[in-house]
């Protein structure tokens, strides 16, 4: 049992992660990393590839391509159309939100 | 515990080939995957499928599971018979380490044993590397996305005994949430993950946040949304009522003429933030029962004096 409280890092746009960081907590390599931002589906910051940092969000999206490969078998290029109209669904559903609140 | 019909679970006839029962799985998981579909109860389904996908793949598992018997009823009280799996080898595949509670207590009866204690390798002397990093889920209220707070958390993580066993040790950690977190948002523990190798450090503990079903709010990224009850005259003359917002009660201004279907705004009153998030009512108009001599003349009176045809616009 462990009663200390523990403070961790939450993970949002001005924490940067590094491909490093981000092939471990997906438990995958350096290269499935690089080939997520080949896809366009990860936007790191830096033009050299030994200096990439990611935003604290890009763990979010990389976790969702993670398992919907792994989980449904579809390939990266797929799996970046999917996490694209994931995304457009979004923000569908909050325009229309939007129409709810102003047109009516 | 209850017996699983895995076979009707997929959908598929028993006597299913592998490559139907392959499809079907597809069908079903690219439906309820839970990164995908906004279904309640998603989560779950998908795990079901993942599981009997996971018996039914496998031809060994699948000729042991057949042996139980087509007689059996899912949600049947179910022991397995002892020396069930007797003339059956399984070659391993079962949860991957860090998730030892992804399958049922049903499936672990059967196959959860056999696994797990060929895995465990011995690693050569000097050997050194860092830890894997793990990921668990923390509940929260949406209150405490506005507050901050302190959550324990209980993990279970599957280890190594003196022997080469697997077993699942338990560890309850005490986590500050932060103020201001989003739904699927995570938190890093550095260090909490699983412990290095040699000298190697040990992993990193992400934390994804996932808010409890709350029964007045729907959150979607920062912004909150309430449906709130208002009379027919508070919405028609306009009034000053009390609504409750995650941050304790507020008075709020329904404006004269409100209507079905409007939403109103409380700017900066959703989950705080840079930019915070806002808060949304939708008045929703509820009339008071006729179950009263005073209330039912008080409609008659209404239909009477006041010549409202709320289809006139469908030309009737």
């Amino acid at each position: 049992m462990n009663q200390k409280t523990l403070t961790g890092i939450l993970l949002d746009e001005g924490i940067d992660l590094s491909l490093n960081d981000l092939s471990r907590a997906c438990s995958s390599s350096i290269e499935w990393v690089i080939e997520l931002v080949e896809e366009g589906v990860l936007e790191p910051i830096g033009h050299e590839q030994a200096g990439w940092r990611f935003p604290g969000t890009s763990l979010q999206k990389a976790r969702v391509a993670l398992r919907l490969q792994q989980d449904l078998g579809i390939n990266l290029a797929g799996v970046a159309l999917a996490l694209d109209m994931l995304d457009e669904i979004d923000t569908l559903r909050a325009r229309l939100c939007w129409f709810e609140i102003n047109d009516i | 515990m209850d017996f699983k019909d895995y076979y009707s679970i997929m959908g598929v006839e028993r006597n299913a080939s592998q490559d139907v029962i392959k499809r079907a799985y597809r069908k079903l998981a690219r439906k309820y995957h839970p990164d995908v579909s906004k279904e309640a109860g998603a989560e779950s389904r998908f795990k079901e499928v993942g599981e009997a996908y996971a018996v039914l793949k496998d031809p060994e598992k699948r000729a042991a599971y057949d042996q139980l018997g087509a007689n059996w009823k899912a949600g049947q009280d179910f022991h397995p018979p002892p020396d069930w799996d007797a003339g059956f080898e399984f070659s391993g595949g079962g949860p991957a380490a860090g998730d030892a509670s992804a399958y049922s207590d049903f499936f672990e009866s059967l196959f959860g044993h056999s696994f797990g204690s060929a895995q465990a390798g011995r690693r050569p002397a000097g050997f050194h590397a860092r830890g894997e990093d793990h990921h668990a889920k923390v509940l929260i209220d949406l209150e405490d996305a506005y507050h901050g707070a302190s959550r324990s958390i209980t993990l279970r993580t599957p280890e190594l005994d003196s022997s080469g066993r697997v077993t699942t040790k338990q560890r309850t950690l005490n986590v500050k949430i932060p103020k201001g977190v989003k739904q699927g948002q995570r938190i890093r523990l550095s260090g909490q993950g699983a412990p290095g190798l040699g000298q190697g450090q040990a992993g990193d503990l992400y934390l994804e946040i996932q808010f409890n079903p709350n029964s007045l709010y729907r959150v979607e990224g920062r912004d909150v949304y309430l449906d709130l009850p208002v009379t027919p005259w508070e919405a028609a003359l306009g009034a000053t009522v009390k609504a409750p917002t995650p941050n304790g009660p507020v008075d709020l201004t329904i404006p004269e003429g409100t209507t079905s279907g409007r939403k109103l705004r409380l700017r900066k009153r959703g989950i705080p933030g840079n930019p915070p998030g806002d808060l949304y009512v939708a008045p929703q108009i509820t009339l008071p029962p006729a179950d009263s001599k005073a209330a039912k003349e008080l409609y008659q009176k209404m239909e009477r004096e006041l010549a409202f045809n709320p289809r006139s616009r469908l030309g009737v």
